[in-house]
Order: structure tokens, then C-alpha cells, then sequence
């Protein structure tokens, strides 16, 4: 571990999130103008031109406000929750390949923080610890509609996770790698072998699947029900005030881009695109990644107007509704999508 | 280095363990036995065995800790709604705190300090080894236990539509 090392990848650290936090902001704008362009309004257009500025004017609003701390909570843990929700949704960020190693100066770097084996998993022990920041500020607050709300979350996300994992496990029989890094560099180019290499057109249920579990894990629309207005007051942020609050809600923001990543990386290729070679070829090995990283950001900002599209068009599910679609509808098919995968992959390879 | 991280990680897992116990609140001791949890990853990282140390994290401290949290969160307990303990139990509690202190004494003066371990095979608790040996030598163990996890969610759904029938 030499210094060259650890300064590499500091910068890379320190580009990484400084890119998920301006996404993430310029998302609370895009959010605003994706609503406005499907009501036929306008949207934010006051703060700079096109309403450009929106995100810093909301910002400031935001840490200009009061800061509350109601007597009765648990102060400590009333601290913890917003911090713990934006901590988890920033340190996902770590195991996705942003793009093929890049050389720069005749060095090369990996475009990836660290390649860890199980980087799949690791991805949902960060999800299922996300869980956390919003049961511990729920149950702080000492209120009960936050306490309901938080309680809500927590089985909303446990449910969920499970057809998650079971999703993925369908794939993993195709990948033969738990590792992020290996998973997106199988999907190179476009075409081969008569066949799509990208995941999604050999596992198109379990994309569907993996992608409705993914909006229920980041509480968002129609799985919003942690913040239903209606019955709970506020959800389980009620109690809380000025950049508390947008911690809780700036998290979501993040998990939507994390997640648009993920699902990007594993199933849509990531960084592979039709002609790289090509690119490759002619651009050489400075342009040709940042290219793919491009790609790859593209991809993402299309899932996360998918994101925005859906939450202004289904509306928010009742309860029961919410848990019969999990336990009822998606982990029976997440299973049968497994043994049908499992089925699949022995006919080709035996017959 | 590594031994030195190691007695960090270890005395942090004591000291949460200890807090565990002292807590007063008790959503507090779960809380604390999450980090303890946490601690517990670090160290099967320490080990080499990442998909151990994963699988730790994701099952442990993100979902069977959630449901503890959960339901302690739903029982709502305060310090007048814990029943006040009967002299006879306190007085057994003593006598079982003693027998454990004597047999971790004795077993401490018959334990010696052991040379550091060396991992034949550093690539020991990677997900490949790990379903090899699984899926290999220790089948029929794997299998009958998945059995065995399959007949509890069949009790836990039967216990709860126990109710439904008879109404």
C-alpha cells in the first residue's frame, strides 16, 4: 500500500461522491420539472434560468431553518437516524464499476474504488442497513405516528428484500460471479453468440422483479408508504426539522441513484456498449473508458427518470396491498424464475 | 498489524457486549448488539472469510436484528411495566451467575496461549471454496439442515392460521 495507492483512490473516493451528491441534488430539480412536464406546468423557473439554481435555493432554505430537537426524544439517537440513512446511501456507491480501467500518463487506473468478491452482497448488506436510519429516527422521535411509520418502513424493506435476493440469485446462476467487476465486464459489447450479452435479455423477469423491489427498497413511489401523508401525519420524519430532514430526504435521492447504478451495472450492461471495440480501437485507452463512463452515466439518468415517471403516474399502494404483491406476488415468481433459470442453464450445457 | 487490529476490534466487541447487559432501555441493548454484530464482521474479514463476514452482516444485523427492534419497539417497554423479579429468582440468578464465573475461571487457567493460526489456503472462506466444500463433502449436513429451516416456516405459518380456523 503505497502512497501513490492511497491518494488514487482518495481521489476517486472524493470524485465519486462528489458526483452522487450534485445527482442527487440536480434529482430534487429534475423531479420537480419530470412532475411539471407530466401535469403540464411549468415547474421551478424563478431561481436562475430555467430554474437552474433551484437545488442551492432549496438547500439553503434548508439549513437556514430552525433546528428542532423535541424534549421528549432520545437525543442521541435523534442525531444518529438522519446520519446513519445518509451514510448508508453514500458508501454503496464503493463497489460499482464506473468504467474499464483507464490510463492516464501512462498509469493505469481501475475506475472502481475496491473489487471486492462479494460485491453483490455487499450491496444489499448496505441496503439492509439502510433500514436502520429510518427505525432509529422513527423511534427517537417519541411519536407515535413516526414510530408507526418507521415500523412500516422496516417491513416494507424486509419483505422486499427477500424477492430481491432471490431475484439475484437467478442471475448469479448465469453471472458465476458474485463480483460487480466481473458481472459488468461478461456483459462486454452487445452482441455474441447469437445473443445479447447484457443480463437483461437472459433474465427479463428477474429484471422486472429486481426493479419493483428496488423502488420499495428507496421508499419511493407507489411503495412510498413510510411517508403517507394521509395516514401518518408526515412518515417518520414528522418530528424532525431544517438539515435533519434533508438528510432523510436527500438519502432518497442517493438510494435512487445507487440503485439506478446497480441496476444498470448488473443488468443493462453498465459500461458496455454496442462498438467499444471500435472506440476502443480508435480513441485509445484515456477517451475510450470516459466514453463508456458516459454511457454509463446515460444509462443511469434514464433509470432515474423512470424512477420520476412512475411516482407521477401509479398511484401509492394500501398496505395489504403492498405486502400480498411482495409475499404473494414477487417471491413466488422470483423462485419460479430461479428454477427455471437453473433448468435452462442444464439443458444448454448437458444437451 | 493485523494482531493489533484484531485486539482494537476484540476489546470494541467486549465493550459492546458488556453494554449489551448494562443498558437500561432495552431498544439501547439491541442497538449495542447490532455493533456487537458489526464487530463480529470485521473479524471473519480479519479471518479471510468475506462471504461469512457478508452473509453475517446481511442476515444478523439486517434482518434478524431488525425484527428484534421491531417487536421491542411495539412492546413499548418502560421501567414500571417490567415486573419486579421474586426474591427466590434473584437468589437463583446468583447462584447460576456463580457457577458460570467458576467454570470460565477454570476454564481459563486450563487454556494456554496458542500459536497464530495459519490459513493453509488464504482463499479458505471465498464463496467458491465455501460451495465447493459445501456442496461436496458436507452435503447430506447442508441438506437436512435446509430441511430442517423448511419444517420451521411450515410451524411458524401453521401456528399463525391456528387462529383463523377456529374462529
Amino acid at each position: 500500500m503505497d502512497t501513490g495507492f492511497i491518494i488514487e483512490k482518495f481521489i476517486l473516493v472524493a470524485v465519486i461522491f462528489g458526483i452522487s451528491l450534485v445527482i442527487a441534488m440536480y434529482s430534487t430539480y429534475a423531479e420537480r420539472k419530470v412532475a411539471a412536464f407530466l401535469q403540464d406546468r411549468l415547474g421551478p423557473d424563478r431561481a436562475g434560468p430555467f430554474g437552474i439554481l433551484q437545488p442551492l435555493a432549496d438547500g439553503v432554505k434548508m439549513f437556514m431553518k430552525e433546528e428542532i430537537i423535541p424534549t421528549t426524544s432520545n437525543r442521541w439517537l435523534f442525531i444518529v437516524g438522519p446520519g446513519l440513512a445518509l451514510l448508508c446511501a453514500c458508501i454503496g456507491t464503493a463497489v460499482i464499476p464506473w468504467g474499464t480501467p483507464i490510463e492516464i500518463g501512462g498509469k493505469t487506473i481501475p475506475l472502481q474504488v475496491t473489487d471486492i468478491n462479494v460485491g453483490v452482497l455487499y450491496i444489499f448488506g448496505v441496503v439492509s442497513l439502510g433500514v436502520y436510519g429510518v427505525m432509529i429516527g422513527g423511534w427517537a422521535s417519541n411519536n407515535k405516528y413516526s414510530l408507526l411509520s418507521a415500523i412500516r418502513a422496516a417491513s416494507q424493506n424486509i419483505s422486499y428484500e427477500i424477492a430481491m435476493g432471490l431475484s439475484i440469485i437467478a442471475l448469479l446462476l448465469v453471472t458465476n460471479s458474485l463480483s460487480l467487476k466481473e458481472i459488468v465486464s461478461k456483459q462486454h459489447g452487445f452482441w455474441e453468440n447469437g445473443w445479447f450479452t447484457w443480463y437483461f435479455f437472459k433474465q427479463p423477469l428477474g429484471f422486472i422483479i429486481f426493479m419493483v423491489c428496488s423502488f420499495a427498497e428507496t421508499n419511493r413511489a407507489p411503495f412510498d408508504l413510510p411517508e403517507c401523508e394521509t395516514e401518518l401525519i408526515g412518515g417518520y420524519h414528522t418530528e424532525y426539522s431544517s438539515m435533519k430532514l434533508g438528510f432523510y430526504l436527500f438519502a432518497e435521492y442517493i438510494n435512487m441513484f445507487v440503485s439506478s447504478a446497480v441496476m444498470a451495472a448488473l443488468y443493462w450492461g453498465g459500461y458496455n456498449y454496442p462498438g467499444m471495440d471500435y472506440v476502443a480501437v480508435h480513441l485509445g485507452p484515456t477517451w475510450a473508458p470516459l466514453i463508456g463512463t458516459a454511457v454509463f452515466f446515460g444509462k443511469i439518468c434514464a433509470f432515474i427518470f423512470f424512477f420520476m415517471w412512475v411516482r407521477w403516474t401509479i398511484p401509492r399502494f394500501r398496505y395489504d396491498q403492498l405486502m400480498n404483491l411482495g409475499w404473494k406476488g414477487l417471491i413466488p415468481l422470483a423462485i419460479a424464475n430461479i428454477i427455471i433459470t437453473g433448468v435452462v442453464i442444464a439443458i444448454i450445457e448437458k444437451f | 498489524m493485523s494482531t493489533q487490529v484484531f485486539y482494537f476490534v476484540a476489546t470494541l466487541s467486549i465493550i459492546f457486549s458488556l453494554m449489551v447487559i448494562f443498558a437500561k432501555n432495552p431498544i439501547h441493548s439491541v442497538l449495542y448488539l447490532i455493533l456487537t454484530f458489526f464487530t463480529f464482521t470485521v473479524h471473519y474479514v480479519l479471518l479471510n472469510a468475506q462471504f461469512l463476514a457478508v452473509v453475517n452482516f446481511i442476515v444478523y444485523m439486517g434482518a434478524i436484528m431488525v425484527l428484534f427492534l421491531f417487536v421491542l419497539m411495539l412492546l413499548n417497554l418502560n421501567k414500571e411495566t417490567e415486573p419486579s423479579k421474586s426474591p427466590l429468582i434473584k437468589i437463583v440468578g446468583v447462584i447460576a451467575g456463580g457457577c458460570l464465573i467458576v467454570t470460565l475461571i477454570g476454564s481459563l487457567k486450563a487454556a494456554s496461549i496458542s500459536s497464530p493460526l495459519i490459513l493453509k489456503n488464504p482463499g479458505l472462506g471465498l464463496v467458491e471454496n465455501l460451495g465447493k466444500e459445501l456442496f461436496g463433502p458436507f452435503l447430506l449436513p447442508f441438506e437436512l439442515s435446509s430441511l430442517l429451516l423448511l419444517a420451521a416456516m411450515v410451524g411458524a405459518v401453521l401456528l399463525s392460521k391456528r387462529d383463523e380456523v377456529e374462529a
